[in-house]
């Protein structure tokens, strides 16, 4: 009993320190360097990438944050590796703020995040931002949604500010069936809810007492196509017959309406690295950027090329043709 | 009576001078010893790290954030994005008890009446087909209460009371069928540990059989019963997935039975993942989180007490 | 009302009760397994998840669970054992004693999702582990070990004061009595209170979705060495759990097929956790009947 107990803690004590010491080797989920950075750029991996004479591209990238980007990426990055047999890439989903907060503080090589830096980094944090460099690699659009029996597929924006602010209580008084609006929105620190905000409503939506709050687009679906009355609002992506999309202004949800600038309703998908990339995070982001990824991967799972936006828009809102 | 030599006894010693013990078996002992220690220090170091941890990133709200406790527990309005940001984490705190209270009140009934029938009304059938039904539901996991919670439990609901389904309601009766078996099986073990005689001496006095427990039975042991309930509301109170899929997670007091509302694990849960470290709504996140400890202590504290006044 | 009328009456209404649960849990185990089983299949078991496309399987998660309950026994087990053996026999009852038994059942009552915060907190960032199979093993050892001391403790003070009296007169050290005498006694006691454990730690979600992280790296099943970071056997690496991709399907599912998916996994998962159950049952019953030579 003695001996096989020996064995197994010897077993145990081993596996620790030989993981800890090829931990140096392994992925770069395994940062040694969470005490300070080392400034700037080649601040996740603990491999230094190496190029060898034929070009080949070797090491590891970790890439965290929005739950929203990480199927995009995760493609992407399967494919990335498939034609760099050495080069691992991990994806990790956690939130925008968990992608953020961990590319800033060096722990990640990549923060995929769905709203701009600088509105999750505010006032005393808003120097972290300016660190960070923005890599804009695909627009998600997406639209207010509501329950098939609600019977309305329109509404202006105004309406929609009413509807969220509460003032707002029955669908018959935009022209609907006789049902109570439920308002299903996303938690205040959601990403997807301060894009809805920012160019759906122009402002704020407070919270309301009864109101449902989801933090995932698929429970969000879930419940609009099952609540009476429900309203919500979903990425593209997650459009289909089980609920009703709408459209904003008379303008309909379409990829053609947002890339030539009508349709408000968007956000850039921004994979932010601290300072510049080093050499195989910024091949990797090249490749994002691609062809391969934009024409195929991207509108795959239905999201818009950033290159076919015929628009920019900066963080503030302004928007100027490209 | 002749006195029971035990191993302690002061006359008869293991480390006799005369018999000096082995070199093989002082190296074993020193090695049982070292082992022993060390498992226990690992303990103690987990606990103090978790408490420090936690309530180093939670008092950050007070200290660094300058938020008042008091208003933190009592104050209704949770805006943790205005600016400045308003930290009133009452209605999560409410939310947290109240899910859990309702779920041990529809629980425990069920659950003391499982008990009485394995140990009174049919001991041999129940021990052998609703004992394995109770440790089959305890092991369910949680995700798998919230899915089905999600799936039957909230149309149910939707389709027979006012509301969306989600809210307070939901989030009882999920927690109630999770926390039947902790109840149930403490309360077995307690009706089952009460001395025979008891009963005999009731029976033979001309009970009823309900008479017998209603009168003698459940009084007595009472205590080890609500150790068992305290147990169940303490796991409850602590369960985080399957509450945040079908509580609805409006930061508000609940206005009715069937609102929708927010409990301390479901809002953690929620927003953790988009909020910046260090932030201030990230650190009055883990504020709530040292609120979860802190219960979780008093709740230990509770049981002992009971413990101590149970009789039997 | 008549004694003889409320003892029928609460008879009733006790049986009732009693049924009822019954009904409660098949109930649920058959809407899980009906929804469910249809979807299983070796591919299914096997293939790797789309996120998309339809079709995808539960094979990584699985072997991730498997893997992760491995790995948190090899630590939890040594631990919980060694501590159980000395709160049963080198405790002695004073107030140190008092507090490790307050620690261990305050550690084991904690939220789980406050274990993987601190998990994040520590294991994930300050230790920099990453989101990782390690981490995610030493946030299952906060639950796991309080209960491994406890069924120790209990196992150990269960077997009979004359087997380690004999022992100890025969001359054998304390530490020899312990490990070969007692052990092996309170061993299958140790062994169903362990599997027990382990179904409980199969299905734990929240403390890994903060810990072990929501995906895993494509694993080459071929590669066996832990060091690489395409192995399955590297600790380091991100590993999701088949309790958290039930999690993330529910939640995130933009595969076509995502409820049945999420509904076959919820079903492999609760059919594991039965298996854990009723072994340990039958293993328990079956050295029970050994040792006490009863039919």
């Amino acid at each position: 009993m003695k001996k096989s107990l020996l064995l197994i803690m010897t077993l145990v004590l081993s596996i620790t320190l030989a993981a800890c010491g090829g931990g140096n080797n392994a992925p770069a989920n395994t940062p040694n360097n969470t005490a300070g950075t080392n400034g700037g750029t080649n601040s996740g991996t603990g491999n230094k990438p190496e190029e060898t004479t034929d070009k080949e591209l070797e090491g590891s990238i970790l890439a965290v944050g929005s739950s929203a980007m990480a199927p995009l990426v995760e493609q992407a990055a399967n494919k990335f590796m498939d034609e760099n047999g050495k080069v691992t890439v991990l994806v990790q989903a956690g939130g925008s703020g968990t992608g953020l907060t961990q590319v800033s503080e060096g722990q990640s090589d990549i923060g995929n995040s769905d709203i701009f830096a600088q509105e999750k980094f505010k006032d005393d944090e808003a120097a972290k931002a300016d660190e960070l460099v923005d890599h804009q690699v695909a627009v998600v659009a997406m639209a207010a949604v509501v329950n098939p029996a609600v019977g309305v597929d329109n509404l202006t924006k105004d309406q929609l500010v009413q509807i969220f602010n509460g003032d707002m209580k029955n669908w018959s008084e935009v022209g609907g069936a006789d049902q109570e609006i439920v308002i299903v929105n996303r938690p205040s620190s959601s990403g997807t809810r301060k894009t809805f905000e920012s160019y759906a409503l122009g402002a704020a939506s407070p919270d309301l007492p009864g109101q449902i709050q989801e933090e995932s687009s698929g429970n969000v679906k879930k419940l609009v196509s099952e609540t009476p009355g429900a309203i919500g609002y979903l990425a593209l992506s997650y459009l289909d017959d089980s609920v009703t999309a709408l459209s904003y202004d008379g303008i309909e949800p379409s990829e053609d309406n947002v890339k030539s600038g009508k349709y408000p309703i968007w956000a850039y998908q921004h994979m932010y690295t601290k300072g510049e990339p080093n050499e195989i995070v910024q091949a990797f982001l090249d490749f994002m950027l691609s062809d391969e990824v934009q024409n195929n991967d991207v509108v795959e799972l239905g999201y818009i090329p950033a290159a076919a936006m015929t628009i920019t828009r900066d963080v503030d809102g302004n928007v100027s043709p490209k | 009576m002749k006195e029971r030599v035990t191993l302690e006894h002061p006359k008869v010693n293991l480390e006799h001078p005369k018999v000096k013990p082995s070199k093989q078996h002082l190296t074993e002992e020193w090695v049982g010893k070292l082992y022993t220690w060390f498992c226990i220090i690992f303990l103690i170091i987990t606990i103090f790290s978790m408490v420090y941890f936690v309530a180093s990133r939670g008092s950050a709200t007070f200290i660094k954030n300058g938020i008042n406790v008091w208003e933190f527990i009592t104050g209704t309005t949770w805006q943790p994005d205005a600016k400045p940001p308003i930290l009133g984490a009452l209605p999560f705190i409410f939310g947290s008890f109240s899910t859990s209270i309702m779920a041990a009140l529809i629980a425990a009934p069920l659950g003391f009446c499982a008990a009485i029938f394995m140990t009174e009304i049919m001991p041999k059938y129940g021990r052998r087909y609703l004992q394995p039904v109770i440790e089959l539901l305890a092991g369910i996991p949680s995700v798998v209460y919230g899915f089905v919670g999600l799936s039957v439990i909230v149309p149910f609901l939707r389709d027979t009371f006012p509301g969306q389904g989600l809210g307070l309601a939901a989030g009882a009766l999920v927690l109630s069928i999770m926390i039947l078996p902790t109840i149930t099986t403490i309360a077995t073990d307690a009706l089952s540990a009460l001395p025979g005689g008891l009963k005999e001496g009731a029976y033979a006095l001309g009970a009823t059989r309900w008479q017998t427990i209603y009168r003698i039975v459940l009084p007595t042991t009472f205590p080890a019963l609500m150790t068992g309930v305290v147990l169940g509301i303490s796991r409850a109170f602590g369960e985080a997935l399957a509450v945040q899929m079908v509580i609805g997670n409006a930061p508000f007091l609940p206005r009715s039975l069937f609102d929708s509302t927010s409990t301390l694990t479901s809002v953690i849960t929620l927003s953790m993942g988009n909020t910046v470290a260090g932030s201030a709504h990230n650190n009055a996140l883990w504020s709530l989180a040292l609120i979860l400890m802190l219960m979780t202590f008093v709740f230990v504290f509770i049981v002992r007490w009971l413990e101590r006044r149970t009789k039997v | 009302m008549s004694a003889k009328l409320a003892n029928r009456i609460a008879t009733v209404v006790i049986i009732a009760m009693a049924l009822f649960i019954v009904a409660i849990l098949v109930g649920l185990l058959g809407y899980i397994l009906i929804r469910g089983l249809g979807h299983v299949s070796f591919d299914f078991l096997t293939s790797v998840p789309q996120t998309i496309r339809a079709g995808g399987g539960i094979g990584p998660q699985l072997f991730n669970s498997l893997f992760l309950l491995v790995l948190t026994l090899l630590i939890t087990v040594p631990l919980g054992v060694g501590a159980g053996i000395y709160m049963s026999e080198y405790a002695k009852a004073n107030r140190f004693t008092d507090f490790i038994r307050l620690v261990v059942e305050v550690l084991s009552s904690f939220p789980s999702i406050v274990v993987g915060l601190f998990g994040l907190l520590v294991l994930v960032q300050f230790f920099g582990l990453g989101y990782s199979l390690f981490a995610g093993a030493l946030a299952l050892t906060v639950f796991n070990l309080p209960l491994m001391v406890r069924i120790t403790e209990q196992a150990i003070r269960s077997v009979p004061k004359e087997q380690k009296e004999a022992s100890l007169a025969l001359g054998l050290s304390r530490w020899k009595t312990i490990t070969s005498i007692m052990l092996p006694i309170a061993m299958p006691n140790i062994l169903t209170g362990t599997i027990l454990a382990s179904g409980r730690v199969f299905g734990e979600a929240a403390a890994l979705l903060f810990t072990a992280g929501m995906s895993s790296p494509r694993l080459d099943f071929t590669n066996w060495n832990p060091f690489s970071p395409n192995s399955p056997l590297n600790p380091f690496r991100p590993a999701e759990t088949l309790a958290v991709h039930i999690w993330k399907i529910n939640s995130e599912g933009l595969a076509p097929d995502a409820a049945e998916i999420a509904a076959g996994a919820s079903a492999v998962l609760v059919i594991v956790v039965l298996l854990f159950n009723f072994t340990a049952r039958f293993i328990g019953g079956y050295i029970h009947r050994k040792f006490t030579a009863s039919k």
